[in-house]
């Protein structure tokens, strides 16, 4: 019997768990997916937002700013690739103008530091290849970019460091409350028993309150579609540039990432859940967008090296009681069953400081009504063993690495220049690489230009060799379907 | 410090080695990532090269042997398993090479001159931007081709293919044999990226359809492929409404294109030319940048080895003579293209370096009779090429006579596709 299960490894889940490592508890984390940040964490905007955006008085707009702030300590302790960059709301119109300001003001209601009203001359100063006709802009200093599946990774495998059970592959089918108020989590694997539930299944999260409880909210998933670019035009824009918001939303932005890569993207369609497929429709109307603040885009859409989309996962109003737009993390009108749901933009901005309220506001205090008294684990670490970035390192530091593995010395992903010791590294690790996506999503291996047409058969192999199976056992990204070799040639 | 480094063992850099060996310069160093010389022809175990260059039919893996050979009794060394990162050219003309691999450790190889023979990679799905899934069993052709020919692994066994270049086309037939059911080739174009020789060899005779006009629409299938939407396009390459056919398969081949591969050209500050995608390069292939040479495919896409092999020769000659403080440098002409004309290479010309003639590889853009290549200086006519037919998955070789250059001190040479005269 488990105290804690969190159904979800996405950011948000994973997040909570290793918080609750902070404490003597013993938690399990339980995905249906063969990796962790797999869905929702996976493909996003990557953005870690200032925090103008969030309705004040809102969970959005309590953890927002707080939860950028907490970025710096959090993506340093971890390893994750975070850089402050900055933003520019822009506007072509004196009424959009007038929306800034507004936006400028709920910033400084959310405690948003660094922002200005920026206008003509100065917009243009700070960003050369902006539309002629863009007006003005709120620039916000403390706007920055992650790389959120690297984070996701990261916090689960910390969360694993620190003594928490990761069980993947395990998707619940069903969860039933027993007569001593604990539950039976029945999975595709295994019935999984703990006294109390932290549902924080993303798009599904309603499904699985509705395992239990009478549904109180509903989950739309809205698709985003993106574009990601060469990095030979990654500079092609500093900030974050996002349009003036509309009623629908943030509208479609212009980025750089934090690897380098410049990034379009998203538009919102409502799809059936796990609907990532892209169209050419939303495609076009993607580019259509971005040309209308960033022009000179028109050059470079033959540097395109990957369309993708994602979902969010957006609680809406229908006949349901609570229609509130806002995250929920709460305890449920079930008892010891907690919901973290609902949990769309500014989601991964927000996840330090509201994983830290859920744990420390939420579902500590309800241990402590049922009488759990609960010590501080004295072992927690909130670091991860070190990874190192070959290219990275100076000349002196990549010769001492050769030295010291030579694995650092053989290059498998030229666009990269990622090398198999770091490949290996991200195999033997806690929560490590099981599939190509896997080694992709955690070293950029296949994150190039070239998308993994040269290093794909090595990386396959050495997933093969680390993991002690064949070659035809490794999977691109799904388990079972998701198979890359169909099996050996005739002369095998 | 070395005379020459010639980065990538290919085909262009076995070739361009070889030819600086034999023009007299002894200290040279081939640097090649792979754990063998050959490059991509090691898995392109097909036959058909060498007709030009040894008048028989050979394997890649053979006529890569028949050049590792050559540098082997030439005795010129070579490192494997080695990853150049970058190079830079000193105040002093001195060229570093930065380069690793497990033995070494990290190296700063210093050389007089450098010759960049990379090479190219292919145009993948995520370039096109194929509507739809991104599931398991999408390859380029290529790396369909290293899995079945290197690893020994099948890629699927219902298989469609975008793209008619010649690695599609070769792959249309290698999978067939190996016992996949290869539904049918897609050309968004109205005509084949690929040989002749190829759509006969790998698609009639196997009963595989090549569909012309035809583009994938959308890709089924959430964790594996499980079928695509094939869709006739009109002449301005969009989709048509209403034509769309879902063809059940597990995989998708691509082969919609190559790029040079210029990374490290690009880091050294070599000039690249936006019409090839490679360096500007001059007859003895030189670039910009003295002393570094750039030759095959990293410079333009070649559609037959033979000549990836005699343009990596120049290479090799230009590298010698300006190790030996023999090469000029006085550019005369350039070139360009004209109408109804791609790309031209080489983009500059320095005539007291031709022997007697230059060779000017060319594309059309498109498929056209009865026409021909004209080649102008200013509004003079020098010289024409007749073909029965240009295709612009032929490249054209166009031989400009150094006695017709020296007529005129220096200028633009301009090629033109024009009707053919009555």
């Amino acid at each position: 019997m488990y105290d804690i299960a969190i159904i979800g490894a996405g950011i948000a889940g994973s997040y909570v768990a290793r918080e609750l490592a902070r404490y003597q508890l013993n938690v399990v984390l339980i995905d249906g997916e063969n990796d962790v940040a797999n869905q929702i964490t996976k493909a996003n905007s990557a953005i870690v937002h200032a925090g103008y955006d969030a309705v004040p008085g809102k969970k959005k707009g309590l953890f927002n700013a707080p939860g950028n702030i907490m970025y710096e300590k959090v993506c340093r302790d971890l390893g994750v690739p975070f850089k402050r960059t900055g933003s520019l709301v822009v506007a072509h119109t004196e009424r959009e103008m007038m929306t800034l300001q507004r936006l400028y003001q709920r910033g400084v209601m959310n405690g948003v530091p660094d922002m200005r009203i920026v206008f003509q001359d100065e917009v243009h100063e700070m960003e050369e290849n902006l539309a002629p006709d863009i007006c003005g802009a709120l620039y916000a200093g403390t706007a920055g970019l992650v790389s959120p599946y690297e984070l996701g990774i990261k916090v689960a495998e910390n969360a694993v460091d620190n003594g928490v059970e990761l069980k993947l592959n395990h998707l619940v089918t069903n969860i039933a409350k027993k007569d001593d108020g604990t539950f039976k989590i029945e999975t595709t694997e295994e019935d999984i028993e703990a006294k109390y539930v932290v549902n924080a299944a993303g798009v599904y999260a309603d499904d699985i309150y509705k395992m239990v409880g009478d549904p109180y909210f509903k989950i739309l998933a809205r698709r985003g579609v993106y574009f990601i670019f060469d990095k030979e035009i990654g500079d092609l824009v500093h900030n974050v540039i996002f349009p003036c918001p509309t009623k629908n939303g943030k509208g479609i932005l212009v980025s750089p990432t934090v690897h380098g890569n410049l990034l379009i993207g998203p538009d919102a369609m409502p799809v059936e859940k796990g609907d990532i497929d892209t169209t050419q429709d939303r495609l076009d109307y993607i580019k259509a967008n971005a040309l209308k603040n960033c022009p000179e885009l028109e050059h470079y859409f033959n540097k395109i090296i990957r369309s993708y989309a994602g979902t969010r996962n957006t609680p809406v109003a229908d006949t349901y009681t609570t229609t509130s737009g806002d995250f929920i993390i709460e305890e449920s009108p079930v008892k010891n069953f907690v919901n973290f749901a609902g949990y769309e933009s500014p989601g991964l901005t927000s996840a330090p400081a509201s994983a830290t309220y859920c744990v420390e506001d939420v579902i500590l205090p309800m241990l402590e009504r049922d009488g759990v008294h609960v010590e501080e684990n004295k072992d927690f670490n909130p670091k991860t063993r070190p990874h190192i970035i070959f290219n990275q390192l100076s000349d002196e530091d990549k010769k001492k690495a050769i030295e010291k593995d030579p694995r650092y010395g053989k290059i498998i992903c030229r666009c990269e220049s990622i090398t198999e010791a770091e490949i290996v590294d991200v195999i033997n690790r806690n929560v490590g690489a099981t599939t190509v996506r896997g080694v992709t999503k955690r070293c950029r291996p296949g994150a190039g230009r070239c998308q993994g047409g040269f290093c794909q058969p090595r990386v396959v192999e050495i997933l093969a060799r680390e993991l002690g199976c064949d070659m035809e056992d490794i999977m691109y990204d799904a388990k079972d379907k998701g198979y890359i070799l169909s099996g050996k040639t005739k002369n095998q | 410090m070395y005379d020459i480094i010639v980065i990538g063992g290919g085909p262009a850099g076995l070739a361009a080695a070889v030819e600086a060996k034999k023009e007299g310069v002894d200290n040279i160093l081939i640097l090649e990532r792979d754990r063998e010389l050959g490059g991509i022809l090691n898995q392109c175990i097909h036959n058909g090269f060498g007709l030009h260059t040894f008048k028989e039919q050979l394997t890649g893996p053979e006529y890569a042997g028949r050049y590792i050979d050559m540098a082997m009794d030439l005795k010129i060394p070579y490192k494997l398993n080695t990853m150049v990162l970058d190079m830079e050219r000193k105040d002093d003309d001195t060229k570093v090479v930065h380069a690793i691999n497990e033995e070494d450790g990290y190296m700063a190889l210093e050389a007089k001159a450098v010759i960049l023979t990379m090479g190219c990679r292919e145009r993948t799905a995520g370039a096109i931007g194929i509507p739809g899934f991104r599931p398991a069993g999408v390859f380029t052709a290529g790396t369909a081709q290293r899995f079945i020919n290197m690893e020994g692994y099948m890629t699927g066994k219902e298989v469609v293919i975008l793209g008619s270049g010649d690695i599609g086309l070769i792959m249309a037939r290698r999978m067939t044999l190996e016992g996949a059911h290869v539904k049918c080739v897609c050309e968004i174009m109205p005509y084949s990226n690929g040989l002749t020789r190829n759509i006969v060899q790998c698609l009639d005779d196997f009963n595989i359809p090549l569909k012309l006009s035809h583009t994938i629409t959308f890709i089924h299938g959430k964790d594996r492929v499980e079928a695509v939407d094939v869709t006739q396009v009109d002449e301005n390459l969009k989709p048509i409404p209403g034509t769309t056919e879902t063809i059940p398969c597990d995989t998708l081949l691509l082969s919609v294109g190559l790029i040079p591969e210029n990374e490290i050209s690009r880091g050294a500050g070599v000039e690249i030319d936006r019409r090839t995608q490679g360096p500007s390069i001059s007859e003895l292939c030189e670039t910009n940048l003295p002393g570094v040479f750039a030759a095959g495919n990293v410079v333009h896409v070649h559609d037959l080895v033979d000549f990836v092999s005699q343009e990596a020769a120049l290479a090799g000659k230009g590298a010698a003579r300006y190790v030996k403080g023999h090469l000029e440098e006085d550019i005369n002409f350039t070139t360009v293209n004209g109408d109804g004309i791609g790309n031209v290479v080489p983009e500059k010309i320095t005539v007291a370096n031709l022997d007697d003639s230059v060779n000017c590889y060319m594309r059309v853009r498109k498929v056209s009779t009865d026409t021909v290549i004209n080649c102008y200086i200013g509004d003079e006519k020098i010289a024409t090429k007749k073909a029965r037919k240009f295709v612009p998955a032929e490249m054209v070789n166009f031989k400009i006579k150094k006695s017709d250059l020296e007529k005129y001190h220096d200028g633009e040479l301009k090629f033109v596709v024009e009707p053919k005269e009555a």
